[in-house]
């Protein structure tokens, strides 16, 4: 329960304080207040969604917008001068603005990738550790460490990345471009592991206790007691986790706007810059004439991003939900 | 005890829900008089710095900024559309005469800032100087390695700003002449973030505010193969002997009267021209 609690916060809050029980007046104003918090917060995402959307909207419905970035900018290869071979190009401050959305959907794909095939393994052994293996006192100390490093500011990874972690990298496997897809998602893991790590270990220590003794019981070993017990009756929780790290992979911004380098190309090779969704948002929105078409263009990034983030979720959800009721009926 | 905790929570939450409401009262908007700023998308940002210290010290008077690039001001000043026009470039002979004959005055043209731009690399890197052409060859992809500029045989890295700044408009209008990046240009948030990464990567080339720091070098720019390469600083930039530097106007039909000359006079005073350096420009009045 505690591990789904996670993914389904907002609602148990509000449930908490019941109707009709004995209690003054005070209590009950209480209990409509943190209610009421609930509703607010709740609102206040649907309020942001509908922000993002109306101005996003003008993409798909205004023509002046469309005439310069319409669907077909934004997705297609676009010949920019007669003669040019076809591109997918993102200049949207240009005589011939070009709008192509592709090289950011690559770059945020590789950096995000990246960082969680860095980040969940480290998170999830971390805890697998931390939880059946270390002795209490080094618990003591690794927890709250790993859970300090998610209190870092993210501007302060980004610039740790940009000074020092993409020297490293640099000198180790001599690259060109010293801020690449590489730098920029090891300073995503940074951010990420927190994450998962606290929720994985969350799910490990929610294993029954029961579970371990009956594994030990049969004469396993403590490892193959955790890797084959403990692990899998925790699964719905480690994969919650991992659902968690992959949204905030894909929305951090300035750790990405710091260590990437923000050249919006196309390639797969991870040593190669890459500018993403949020680092493109972040860097451009600033200074932008409101209602002109690379205005529209970005909120529609957003409202892309936001989709993305809530399919992901859903579909974590709902694969989480499966894996539970394998469990219970398996028991 | 119990109850008491709870009454504190409500308290605290009614506290907190008051103070939001009142934070949504609207300002009082019975302003006299308001002058509009139109223009260069290049001064948004010191226009706007300008217009809050103004109304902060001048209560009764707005100042409304707005951008859309130097030419929509000028078409606006010239239509009545906007009482000062800014623009990052002077008008042209036909846009004045244009306007006298719309308005029966002459326009007025007011140098209100400067802006220059500095070209760093690596103190790691042997190249002395770079004319503007070869600038452009770099940032716009054409020369690719150091050796064709006659430095080291290695492969260029140049970094820019973001293109919501006016530095880098500045610098694809001026330096690419309109031409697009390269792709392969990297874009880094602010002056400092450029600054750190030229110094630590000997091949690399960046552009920003006139900034020094350990580990860059400011490298001296020519305007074309025959004259002498300049390195910016305050004087070379008010004189016009560094290359990548321009004056930033106001413009008004006839003379600036009212509140408008008030503005003026004070954008061009002390305090106004403080605030320039605070926003990344220099001063053009001395003193």
């Amino acid at each position: 329960m505690r591990n789904s609690g996670l993914l389904s916060g907002g609602a148990e809050l509000t449930t908490v304080p019941k109707a009709g029980q004995p209690g003054d007046a005070a209590d009950k104003i209480a209990a409509g207040l943190i209610r009421g918090s609930a509703f607010i917060a709740i609102a206040s995402l649907v309020l942001i969604f509908v922000f993002i959307g109306k101005e996003a909207l003008p993409v798909l419905t205004s023509p002046e917008v469309k005439e310069e970035a319409g669907l077909s900018q934004l997705f297609l290869p676009q010949q920019n001068r007669a003669g040019d071979t076809t591109e997918f190009n993102w200049q949207p401050i240009s005589d011939t603005p070009k709008y192509s959305l592709l090289p950011l959907f690559v770059g945020t794909l590789k950096v995000t990738v990246i960082a969680v095939l860095i980040a969940i393994p480290l998170a999830v052994a971390a805890a697998l550790y931390t939880s059946e293996f270390a002795p209490s006192w080094v618990r003591e100390v690794i927890k709250p460490c790993i859970e300090i490093l998610a209190g870092i500011p993210s501007v302060v990874v980004g610039f740790f990345c940009l000074m020092v972690i993409a020297s490293w990298l640099q000198a180790a496997f001599g690259w060109t471009f010293r801020l690449n897809a590489v730098t920029a998602g090891i300073g995503l893991s940074l951010a990420v592991i927190p994450i998962v790590y606290t929720v994985c270990e969350d799910a490990f220590s929610s294993v029954p206790h029961a579970f371990r003794e009956g594994s030990i019981a049969m004469g396993a070993s403590a490892w193959q007691t955790a890797s084959r017990v403990v692990l899998p009756a925790a699964m719905p929780g480690v994969l919650a986790a991992c659902i968690l790290g992959f949204g905030r992979a894909i929305g951090e911004t300035m750790i990405v706007l710091m260590a990437s380098g923000n050249a919006a190309v196309i390639s797969w090779s991870p040593a190669d810059s890459v500018r993403t969704f949020s680092a493109t948002i972040a860097a451009e929105l600033g200074e932008l004439v409101q209602g002109s078409p690379h205005y529209h263009v970005l909120f529609f990034i957003g409202a892309f991003l936001f989709v993305l983030t809530f399919i992901i979720n859903l579909a974590g959800r709902w694969w989480v939900g499966r894996l539970q009721k394998k469990l219970q009926g398996a028991s | 005890m119990k109850g008491i905790k709870y009454k504190t929570a409500a308290m605290v939450c009614l506290l907190v829900a008051v103070a939001l409401l009142a934070g949504c009262g609207r300002p009082d908007s019975g302003h006299k008089r308001s002058v509009t700023v139109k223009g260069s998308d290049t001064m948004v940002i010191l226009a706007q710095s300008w217009a809050e210290h103004f109304m902060e010290e001048t209560p009764g008077i707005t100042i409304q900024v707005t951008g859309g690039g130097s030419g929509v001001g000028i078409a606006s000043l010239i239509n009545g559309g906007t009482d000062i026009c800014k623009a990052s470039r002077p008008m042209s002979e036909r846009e004045k005469n244009l306007a006298r004959k719309r308005r029966g005055k002459d326009v007025k043209e007011i140098p209100v800032a400067l802006d220059g731009v500095a070209v760093y690399v690596s103190d790691r890197n042997p190249i002395k100087s770079l004319t503007q052409e070869q600038l452009k060859s770099i940032y716009t992809g054409k020369i690719t390695n150091w050796r064709e500029l006659g430095g080291r045989n290695a492969r260029i890295v140049p970094y820019s700003r973001e293109n919501s700044s006016g530095t880098y408009m500045f610098f694809k209008d001026h330096v690419l002449e309109k031409e697009d990046f390269a792709m392969e240009v990297q874009t880094l948030p602010g002056t400092g973030a450029i600054v750190n990464a030229v110094s630590k990567d000997a091949e690399s080339i960046g552009y920003g505010g006139i900034a020094y720091a350990s580990g860059i070098r400011v490298l001296p720019v020519s305007r074309d193969q025959m004259s002498p390469a300049v390195s910016p600083s305050m004087e070379t930039v008010r004189s016009g002997a560094y290359p990548l530097s321009r004056n930033l106007f106001f413009y008004t039909i006839g003379e600036p009267e009212g509140n408008v000359k008030r503005f003026i006079e004070w954008v061009l005073g002390p305090e106004g021209q403080k605030l320039c350096e605070t926003v990344g420009y220099y001063p053009v009045a001395l003193n």
